[in-house]
């Protein structure tokens, strides 16, 4: 965990862009993400989810965006296309496959664009090969997954298994509650991802539907202001522009090396990304306001959630608070970097952690049960999948059986 | 990029690796009228190579980095294979990233680089075997031509898998026993090349590269073409000695071979119209200023 520092005035260091403070061509004013967050007044907005990607994507002087449709992020990848007949994008089309897009994407960061594109359940899962090769590559693009159900029978609905594979992928990872978490994200998200000592993708994740689909009042900085520019000179690593001089990268490849150099490289690479992803932590702990918000975590009873599973909580909370039963509340902001000493500092009161999540695998519990002592207190669930809505009185139902308090049989949900 | 970005400072020069220093000396970054025949007499781009002795890839890759038009601002993507093997040594940027993938990043790389240098022409070609261009990453090669994406494609055709061991490929001749095609691969090669046409490919041209003039002239030809109207491809025999149970110095003749009268390799190119007025024009101008310089030679000889 970061040791405690006295918080600058700027919760990030400003760019220096030279393009700040001047407009680009659609007349919108380059401005530092400090100011755009923190200093300038926010106006609320009624919209969807998608509507929010659509808005935050206006705004974040993005060079590149590749689409391919798949439920439920069509709706948004189709409103980034308006933007780029509109003139806010320098590069939009829709790819043949995720695998295909993934591989566009990389190749116009590759190229030195801001890129942004989104994707979801089997999407993603199409397009995996692609996240480890974005992350060693060093390529800061950011990819909006709006969970939906992986298996088969086909399933378009809501459900969180996806991010359990891209755990390791070496990719940020932050999960939204809500539409606001989402817009804040997507554009604090390019920010820490495009800092020269992090420098690798980041996925924002948002649950399919219950964010994309819904409304929601967002407040939002005005749309004449955006982010400053990439600048693809900051990155850690070559751009692929032939601007700096071509350098023999190796004198044999090291994929023809059976020997302790070959190893050796290949594992410190891997050390190097996971650890570029705990480098972000200084720049998102200000950004976002820490990795994690508590409630009330004097209390025994704890839920540890992310993304809509921590709105569920809430009012599950409430339900229980009205039966005299007390429980805390923990938001996950981050999944990757993971924030695990947070969680144990959180948690270190609790007799129960109840971990609710719309997935079967359970990952979140599976993450939390790993980092936290004394781990039986862990309880992995309610489960709901499949697209499956958790209602609140399910999580009120689950503790109290797992308490030992009698559920009343007009408090069951059939 | 120019030759200038290249050069080294004073106080740097001594403790850059030799053949940096030559790159900076005699490269011929720069050079209008670059070609094949540079080989020898100047710093080439490739330095040294992982590839068997023999090896006919070794070759044609020295005969592409010597023939580029532009080679200060191209930027290769290739693929995993042998090929992936020979990029490290090359002083030109390249890309290599999954496998089969290649044409999908190069047309994201293409659009970048229009955008950011809307001056400047920045030259995206893709190199890769015909494994990862005709069998893994068949669905991104032809998506790319269909989009009109405008850079080259160059597949090196071994007629199978040579970096995994020699397992059967989709451009492999019908009937070759191989890995994995135990009784004789029993479907014919893949057209590739009229499957390009057909796909939207204004130049293509299929050839060995026993001939270095022609290997130069089809690549200039596909790289202009690219930069100007749309997707060209290169498909190019470069047979796979050892998996085709040949010896090191029997590459050459393997191909001479496959390119005589009724052989598969008989040199093909396809041009659309477009494209020929194109290629048209650039040899006139190249015949102008070769006239020009050589009379301008001329009269400085006379004046002299």
């Amino acid at each position: 965990m970061n040791k405690t520092v006295d918080r600058p005035k700027d919760r990030i260091i400003r760019s220096q862009h030279v393009k700040l403070g001047t407009k680009n061509k659609m007349g919108q004013t380059y401005t530092d993400i400090n100011t755009m967050f923190f200093e300038v007044e926010r106006e609320p907005s009624f919209m969807t989810g998608s509507e929010v990607i659509r808005q935050a994507v206006k705004v974040a002087s993005v060079g590149t965006s590749v689409a391919y449709p798949i439920t439920p992020q069509s709706e948004a990848a189709a409103l980034i296309g308006e933007l780029y007949a509109e003139g806010y994008l320098e590069e939009y089309f829709r790819g043949e496959s995720e695998f295909a897009v993934m591989g566009q994407c990389a190749g116009a960061a590759f190229g030195g664009h801001r890129v942004f594109t989104t994707t979801a359940g089997p999407g993603t899962l199409r397009a995996m090969e692609n996240f480890p090769m974005w992350a060693g590559s060093r390529l800061p693009i950011q990819v909006c997954v709006t969970m939906r159900g992986v298996n088969s029978p086909l399933s378009i609905q809501p459900d969180t298994l996806e991010a359990h594979y891209l755990l390791e992928t070496g990719m940020l990872m932050w999960h939204a509650e809500t539409a606001q978490d989402l817009y804040d994200f997507i554009l604090k998200g390019f920010i820490v991802a495009e800092q020269p000592d992090v420098h690798i993708p980041i996925a924002t994740m948002c649950d399919g539907f219950f964010v994309t689909h819904t409304k929601d009042t967002v407040m939002l900085p005005p749309d004449d202001l955006c982010l400053p520019p990439y600048d693809p000179y900051k990155s850690p690593v070559p751009c692929m522009d032939m601007e700096c001089p071509p350098v023999r990268m190796m004198r044999d490849p090291f994929v023809m090396k059976s020997n302790y150099i070959s190893y050796s490289t290949h594992a410190s690479w891997q050390q190097e990304i996971r650890a570029a992803i705990e480098r972000s932590r200084k720049h998102t702990i200000h950004l976002l306001d820490g990795l994690i918000d508590v409630h009330n975590i004097d209390r025994e009873i704890i839920m540890v959630a992310s993304g809509t599973a921590v709105s569920q909580s809430r009012e599950a909370i409430r339900l229980l608070e009205e039966e005299g039963i007390k429980v805390g509340l923990v938001k996950i902001k981050t999944i990757r970097p993971f924030p695990h000493e947070e969680i144990k500092e959180a948690t270190k009161r609790a007799k129960h952690i109840f971990v609710p999540e719309f997935n079967l695998a359970g990952w979140l519990a599976r993450e939390i049960k790993a980092i936290v002592p004394n781990n039986e207190r862990v309880i992995a669930g309610p489960h709901v999948a499949g697209g499956m809505t958790m209602p609140s009185e399910v999580i009120v139902e689950e503790i109290k059986k797992y308490l030992g308090i009698e559920v009343a049989s007009s408090d069951r949900r059939n | 990029m120019s030759k200038e970005k290249i050069t080294m400072t004073e106080g740097l020069a001594d403790i850059m690796p030799p053949e940096y220093q030559e790159l900076v000396a005699t490269a011929t970054y720069g050079k209008e009228d670059r070609g094949w025949k540079d080989i020898g007499s100047s710093k080439e781009l490739i330095e040294q190579h992982s590839l068997c002795a023999g090896c006919p890839e070794s070759i044609a890759f020295r005969y592409i980095l010597a023939s580029l038009p532009n080679p200060e601002d191209t930027i290769f993507v290739g693929s995993t294979g042998c090929t992936s093997l020979v990029f490290p040594h090359v002083a030109v940027q390249n890309i290599h990233s999954l496998f089969g993938n290649q044409n999908a990043i190069a047309s994201g790389l293409k659009r970048a680089l229009a955008r950011r240098y809307p001056d400047k022409v920045k030259d995206v070609v893709v190199l890769a075997g015909d494994g990862a261009t005709v069998d893994i990453g068949l669905d991104m090669t032809m998506q790319s031509w269909f989009r009109q994406e405008k850079f080259t494609t160059i597949c090196f055709d071994n007629e199978l898998y040579a970096n995994t061991g020699g397992q059967e490929s989709g451009l492999m001749q019908k009937g070759f026993v191989a890995k994995m095609a135990p009784s004789g691969k029993n479907f014919d090669k893949v057209r590739l090349p009229e499957i390009a046409r057909e796909a939207g490919c204004h130049y293509i041209a299929m050839l060995t590269v026993s001939k270095p003039g022609r290997v130069e002239k089809a690549l200039k030809n596909a790289i202009m073409v690219a930069r100007e109207i749309g997707p060209t491809y290169l498909q190019l025999y470069t047979p796979c000695i050892l998996e085709i149970g040949k010896q090191s110095m029997e590459g050459l003749d393997e191909m001479k071979e496959s390119e005589e009268i009724g052989g598969r390799f008989v040199m093909k190119e396809y041009i659309s119209d477009q494209a020929q007025e194109l290629i048209d024009t650039l040899a006139a101008e190249e015949k102008a200023r070769k006239k020009a310089a050589k009379a301008a030679k001329t009269k400085k000889t006379v004046s002299a």
